[in-house]
């Protein structure tokens, strides 16, 4: 069997005497569409930045495409095709979509760095840059400032610029909280249409669009895991019924 | 649809006119004040502003890493003051050629920036302003100390620096244009820089550098190359410095002066690059008529300047754009 995309080991981390990440154990396969599920506060925008490397964990390891990466910064994650989007979005609010875009193809390019250029003007970055906002359905908005966007071009903006990454992983906090419910029904389509190509962790609070799209689920309580597994089975679970979803699932 | 059929159809704002024009109108002003000094304006005008010219590079290079990059470096005369004492140790030591020195200088320059730039950027916010400064005073005091060449007082320069032995400095049109053409082409550089995969990155990470690391990019990494090439282009400045008052004093690099240089970044609109070079003009030109006019020129100077920020917002060149929006909206 492949190496999984990510594997979680023990991941332990607290804030002074707050458990935020309690012995995590997780395993995603490549290409596999994992929801992170728990009430707020439960510890999953921490469990992210942990394996993005924008946190460290106390103790634990994680394991990405097989190779231990608990002790790698986050631009070496990033390089190694793990991506991520924010709870609350992050984008380069003056610079245009097409160039938080490219920002990202550059990252992959043989000279992320290189001075004189005029990157603006650099076809062999916007090419792709152009193709991920055509994915993501931003190509209309391509020269507005990523700050003037709405809510749900700046959730889909952070998608695309995740794609360009080359990613073996994308993790997404919450990609539809804020969002109007017409942007939120694109968004999920969207994600439907790039189930396969990559792995996804994807925490989320709507219910309806975890059971649309994930393959599995993981129910994170007070930085615990209390459930993991096929969506049907995790919604039956009488300890989640209890503890997270309540009678009205 | 293909994307390249998109990306012709939705065609990029074009940059404002101002931003292309207000660097050519303040270089090609500058080209021709040499004419207006035949026509009768005080030769005196021909030395401030070459002096002006000076700073501004400093300037300029100070706007690359505090207005693009955002970090605000306190200690950016330490740079001026290596490029100063570069030239005059070595003048003193009777090698004046220009390429000799300036290699010197600029090397030592990365190196000293280099080093401290590392440490400095392990820190954040008001931590950097701090330990910047320390790095300056550092190199102050070590200029003090130095007392071969000339300790506290300083080091007068009986000669001036010479290209493949001809004396380029010694002519003061001559001069002039040497300092406008060193400004015009680091402007042209820091330009370029900007607009670089490397100065977009540098932009990014003023703005979001956590967006920006987990795109993959070491902001660390990035920032100190914009520090280095910052302190290179300050001691460029330096050079021409002490070859322009044929003296060289610790007082270069005390941290007033690295004061003076946010002022003239801040005066004339941080991050527009041009917005530096107007204002190291207007705060040289300012403090020169003010200090004929009056002896307390430095308690009319610092609170004109306060107020001038904090009504125009965004310094000299933020007020342009405002008037001409006015003008046509
Ligand atoms: N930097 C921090 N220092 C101290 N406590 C923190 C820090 N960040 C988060 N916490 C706390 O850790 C707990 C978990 O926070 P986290 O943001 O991971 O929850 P979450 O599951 O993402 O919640 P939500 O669904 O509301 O986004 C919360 O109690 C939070 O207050
Ligand atoms: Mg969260």
């Amino acid at each position: 069997m492949a190496e999984p995309a990510l594997a979680l080991k023990g991941l332990a981390k607290s804030f002074g005497a707050l458990k935020v990440t309690d012995g995590v154990d997780l395993s995603i396969a490549p290409g596999e569409l994992h929801a992170l599920i728990g009430p707020n506060g439960a510890g999953k925008t921490t469990l992210v930045h942990q394996i993005s490397g924008t946190l460290r964990p106390d103790s634990g390891a994680i394991l990405f495409g097989g190779t231990d990466i608990t002790h790698l910064p986050p631009q070496k994650r990033a390089r190694a095709g793990l991506a991520r989007t924010f709870q609350i979005t992050s984008t380069i609010a003056s610079l245009s979509a097409l160039e938080n875009v490219a920002l990202g193809v550059q990252a992959h390019s043989a000279h992320p760095l290189s001075f004189f250029r005029d990157a603006a003007r650099d076809e062999a970055l916007n090419a792709p840059a152009w193709e991920a906002l055509e994915a993501v359905g931003l190509t209309e908005r391509a020269h507005a400032p990523a700050g003037s966007l709405s809510h749900g071009e700046k959730r889909a903006l952070e998608i695309a610029m995740a794609l360009t990454l080359k990613p073996k992983l994308i993790l997404l906090d919450e990609p539809l909280a804020g969002v109007g419910h017409e942007e939120g029904e694109r968004l999920i389509a969207l994600l439907k249409s790039l189930k396969g190509r990559f792995a996804m962790l994807l925490v989320e609070h709507d219910m309806s669009a975890v059971f649309a799209l994930a393959d599995r689920v993981t129910v994170l309580v007070y930085g615990g895991v209390i459930a993991s597994g096929e969506p049907a089975a995790v919604r039956a679970d009488p300890a989640v019924r209890q503890a997270y979803l309540g009678e009205e699932v | 649809m293909s994307a390249v059929t998109t990306s012709a159809a939705i065609a990029r704002p074009a940059l404002p006119a101002a931003r292309r024009l207000a660097p050519l109108v303040i270089l090609g002003l500058l080209a021709l004040l040499p004419l207006a000094t035949a026509l009768g304006l005080p030769a005196h005008w021909l030395t401030l502003v070459t002096r002006a010219m000076i700073f501004a590079v400093a300037a300029l290079s100070l706007d690359l890493i505090l207005g693009v990059g955002g970090l605000v470096s306190f200690g950016h005369a330490a740079f001026i003051g290596i490029g100063a004492y570069g030239a005059g140790i070595l003048i003193t030591e009777g090698q004046t050629e220009l390429l000799v020195a300036l290699p010197a200088i600029l090397l030592v320059c990365a190196a000293f920036a280099a080093v401290t730039g590392y440490v400095s950027l392990r820190t954040r916010g008001v931590a950097f302003i701090m330990i910047t400064l320390a790095f300056g005073q550092m190199a102050f005091y070590f200029a003090q100390a130095l007392s071969a060449y000339g300790g506290d007082d300083g080091l007068t320069l009986y000669e001036k620096s010479t290209l493949l032995g001809r004396e380029i400095f010694a002519n003061r049109t001559g001069f002039y244009y040497i300092a406008l053409g060193t400004l015009a082409f680091c402007y042209w550089l820091a330009r370029r820089l900007v607009a670089s995969r490397f100065g977009r990155v540098l932009r990014a990470a003023r703005e979001n550098a956590v967006r920006v690391t987990v795109t993959g990019y070491d902001v660390d990494h990035v920032r100190l190359g914009a520090y280095v090439i910052s302190g290179m282009m300050a001691g460029l400045s330096g050079f021409l410095l002490a070859n322009q008052t044929d003296f060289v004093s610790p007082a270069f690099m005390s941290w007033q002066r690295s004061g003076e240089l946010i002022f003239m970044v801040v005066l004339g609109g941080v991050g527009s690059l041009h917005g530096a070079i107007v204002g190291a003009l207007a705060f040289l030109i300012a403090e020169d008529v003010l200090s004929a006019w009056t002896q307390n020129w430095k308690a009319i100077f610092g609170p004109l300047i306060v107020l001038f920020v904090l009504f125009t917002q965004g310094g000299i060149a933020g007020l342009m754009t405002k008037l001409r929006g006015r003008r046509d909206g």
